[in-house]
């Protein structure tokens, strides 16, 4: 089972690879050191903060819309181009392709953050001519962008397992930025009353929490981000991800593949 | 021991909004082949054969039946360590190359790995891509893809083997290629199933075949007891035109050239004929049995369909 899951994992990655989606990697390095020094004629004592924050939310920006365009994809091409028969046809279990195309896909993110934390890294290097203590901390937040893209990627998939890419796109984008404002629902729901209190509730914990693992300002500005937080956050994002992959896969499971 | 038993295996698709129309692929099919057998599964486009494939290969799932390969549930996924499966057409991931596509492969059948690094060059020999192993699949032309899909679906050395339409769209060469491919897979002992409506490749390769039209099988058995099946006729020549009435009952066809007779008679009246001719003091010239052909009895059993339908 590892070998087989490992195999379609490492050639999704390959996959995205060859197919040059880390280009976007040069794009969003060049970006950054280009405009690093700029940042410094801002205003001083600004420069850090707001560099921080482009870079971070570049780093989430860019990781989401390849976990969204990538993903869509991952089960609709190999239908499409019919690579899935070559596949179903072997001791492989359909969930088993489902979890391998997750894992080669959250590789070619985790490869990708990892670039661009290096690039961001660099660009507060020229910038700030040394990195202070504080900036390790930075990284915490890169870690909560990466438990993100857990969770986005396993809804794309979630979506692509049933849905054109299309329709997948749309869905998995439009749960992006109701995920990101899932507090306030939470907060609306809290100040409702009655049935609507209940659906509210209901739909505010069934989105993914993507604010409650945005933390870019609040490390931009140096504060710190509890040990409690980060574990919470890992539990939530783990199990998200995991009941919207066994969802994805229970749908795979019993599709008819045309 | 059979290669593979279907019992009753059957599809029906549901399209529309509320899944109410209803298209039949594949009316119950009840089909065996024996360990060793090279099984041709003919039909013209759309007959049943591939969505047959894809019911076994685990692609679409029946309406009803069920079927058994190499004596284990065709839903195992264990037993496919035992089964290869080349897709009608097939595409490949074309940003890898032939050696990478058939690690992969073998990797997702549980090869090892020193089996790999010692099968996949062999077999890339094998089926003539020795050269081109490093070569990417997107510069490959339809026939190296072909023989590179044979090589996926024999890497980790399958018993049975599935081949869908292997020989659609290629040239003659090409075809002759794979043609050979396959009867190399039968030396080697292997089951082969493939489907073709080609018949000259069934003809020249098959053990057995089985014809499907309408997703209903029509016939099944040794390409020349199905041949003998065909109505038997022979062509009979004979000088004397006075014995033309007397038998031209029993005629489907004649022909007059000065005082020459040739006449085409079914098997079943062949006997009444010469004795009628013998009576009216003909002089036979000759008698020649003229054989049906795979040709003659595929257009005989799928095209009957169409009488029925029309």
């Amino acid at each position: 089972m590892i070998s087989r899951l490992s195999a379609i994992a490492f050639n999704t990655f390959r996959e995205a690879v060859r197919d040059r989606v880390l280009y976007n990697l040069v794009l969003f390095v060049l970006l950054l050191l280009a405009t690093a020094p700029l940042f410094g004629q801002i205003s001083i004592g600004l420069e850090r903060i707001i560099l921080i924050n482009v870079g971070l939310s570049a780093i989430s920006l860019f990781g989401i819309v390849i976990a969204i365009f990538v993903g869509i994809g991952l089960v609709a091409k190999e239908m499409d181009k019919k690579t899935l028969y070559t596949i179903l046809s072997r001791p492989v279990r359909r969930w088993e392709f489902i979890a391998g195309k997750y894992f080669g896909l959250m590789m070619t993110l985790v490869v990708n953050a990892a670039f661009m934390a290096g690039g961001f890294y660099l660009a507060l290097l020229i910038n700030a001519r040394g990195l202070q203590r504080a900036d390790v901390g930075l990284l915490i937040a890169i870690y909560f962008t990466i438990l993100q893209f857990f969770v986005m990627t396993s809804i794309t998939l979630l979506f692509s397992s049933f849905s054109t890419p299309i329709f997948s796109a749309l869905f998995a984008f439009s749960l992006f930025v109701i995920g990101t404002f899932a507090e306030d629902l939470r907060n609306f729901a809290a100040m409702s009353h009655g049935v609507t209190r209940w659906l509210v509730t209901g739909a505010a914990y069934l989105v993914p929490n993507f604010s409650a693992l945005n933390v870019i300002s609040q490390v931009a500005h140096d504060a710190p981000v509890s040990g409690t937080l980060v574990l919470w956050n890992s539990v939530y994002a783990v199990l998200y991800s995991l009941t919207t992959l066994a969802a994805a896969a229970l749908i795979f499971e019993r599709r008819n593949l045309k | 021991m059979a290669a593979l038993e279907i019992q009753g295996l059957a599809k029906t698709y549901s399209s529309g909004f509320w899944h109410a129309t209803r298209k039949v692929a594949l009316q119950p099919l009840h089909l065996n082949v024996e360990e060793g057998e090279t099984f041709g599964f003919l039909g013209p486009n759309g007959a049943g054969k591939t969505t047959t494939l894809k019911l076994l290969m685990g692609i679409v799932f029946p309406t009803a039946g069920s079927a058994r390969i190499l004596g284990h549930d065709f839903h195992d996924p264990e037993i496919k360590k035992q089964v290869g499966f080349l897709p009608e057409q097939p595409y490949f991931y074309d940003y890898l190359n032939a050696s990478e596509l058939l690690d992969y492969y073998a990797r997702l059948s549980g090869v090892s790995r020193e089996q790999r690094h010692k099968k996949i060059p062999a077999l890339l020999e094998t089926v003539g891509l020795g050269e081109a192993g490093r070569v990417p699949l997107r510069k490959f032309s339809k026939g190296m893809l072909q023989r590179v899909g044979i090589a996926q679906a024999i890497v980790h050395d399958p018993r049975i083997v599935f081949l869908d339409e292997p020989m659609s769209g290629l040239d003659p060469i090409g075809r002759r290629e794979i043609r050979e491919l396959i009867v190399n897979l039968k030396r080697e002992g292997r089951t082969v199933f493939f489907s073709t409506h080609i018949l000259s490749d069934a003809e020249a390769l098959c053990d057995r075949v089985g014809i499907i039209h309408k997703g209903l099988l029509r016939g099944i058995g040794v390409i020349e007891n199905l041949k003998s099946k065909i109505a038997d006729t022979s062509e009979v020549v004979w000088r004397g035109t006075d014995a033309l009435a007397t038998v031209s009952d029993l005629l489907t066809q004649s022909h007059v050239t000065g005082e020459v007779v040739c006449g085409v008679i079914s098997g079943q009246n062949q006997d009444l004929l010469l004795e009628r001719l013998r009576h009216q003091g003909a002089h036979l010239i000759s008698v020649t049995p003229i054989h049906g052909t795979l040709e003659d009895y595929f257009l005989e059993h799928t095209s009957e369909q169409e009488t029925i339908t029309t």
